[in-house]
């Protein structure tokens, strides 16, 4: 009954075919040059958030007064640390130039009938990211 | 549909957050990570960041860039994570300890604004 509809599921042949299925490295994206982009892409997600907690460390730097903040910023001055802000700052930026080029592909533009070409689509996301680094730098740097 | 409409949310943090970071982040860390250690430019003083801290727009717009970054990255790094490493199974950990990180830093940012002046 139950024993022998089991049984009877599995139909063992000498001559069965094998499965093809080739293994696939877990980080066969690493040797893809799009691939290891898109890869890249999403690190810079790492980075960022690596940036709000040295925000953060800042601003509890600042909480705790001027002997505090003194070596906070004397903690930033050390080579390794300068080199990981640099490693991020150029990830940071890889996000920030593939974010706004994305913007032409997610929102085509048309005007009377034709798309707009793409690069006029990002533009005024580079001319609002040089006008904010701007103001900002102006209001940080005063 | 439930599962659906969460994940727009999620998306729509993640977008926004992706804005965020694009537009504001590489100046503020140019200058604070590498231009004032290096030298390269004046850093400010003490009393010049605290009066910056002090105007309220100043603080909601650290607490909107610290938030939303952490959003955006919780959304990418989960993602990374499934697919890049092929961990799917360990899905809800992932997904908790990333938007938990998110949720930490957001509470930690508006502490530390609210209480800083």
């Amino acid at each position: 009954m139950t024993t022998e509809s089991t049984t009877r599921s599995y139909h063992y042949s000498e001559f069965h075919p094998r499965w093809y299925r080739p293994r696939v490295s877990v980080y066969w994206w690493l040797w893809q040059r799009h691939y290891l982009k898109f890869i890249l892409r999403e690190i810079s997600s790492v980075f960022v958030a690596g940036f709000v907690v040295m925000t953060l460390f800042q601003l509890a730097a600042l909480k705790g007064g001027p002997q505090a903040y003194a070596d906070f910023v004397n903690s930033l001055a050390s080579p390794i640390v300068i080199g990981l802000n640099v490693i991020a700052f150029l990830f940071v930026m890889f996000h920030t130039i593939t974010w706004f080029n994305l913007a032409p592909s997610a929102m085509p533009v048309r005007l009377g009938g034709k798309r707009l070409p793409a690069f006029l689509v990002a533009a005024p996301s580079y001319v609002l990211w040089v006008a904010i680094s701007v103001f900002v730098s102006w209001l940080i740097l005063q | 549909m439930q599962k659906q409409s969460n994940e727009a949310f999620f998306w729509v943090l993640f977008s926004a957050g992706g804005v965020v970071a694009a537009l504001l982040i590489p100046v503020q860390l140019f200058l604070f990570g590498i231009a004032f250690p290096l030298g390269w430019l004046q850093a400010p003083t003490y009393d010049h960041l605290m009066s910056l801290v002090r105007m309220p727009l100043v603080r909601l717009y650290l607490f909107v860039l610290c938030s939303l970054s952490l959003f955006h990255w919780a959304h990418r790094f989960r993602y990374t994570l499934y697919d890049g490493l092929r961990v799917k199974h360990l899905n809800e950990v992932i997904f908790t300890l990333c938007y938990g990180g998110a949720v930490l830093g957001t509470i930690l940012a508006g502490y530390l604004l609210w209480t800083i002046a």
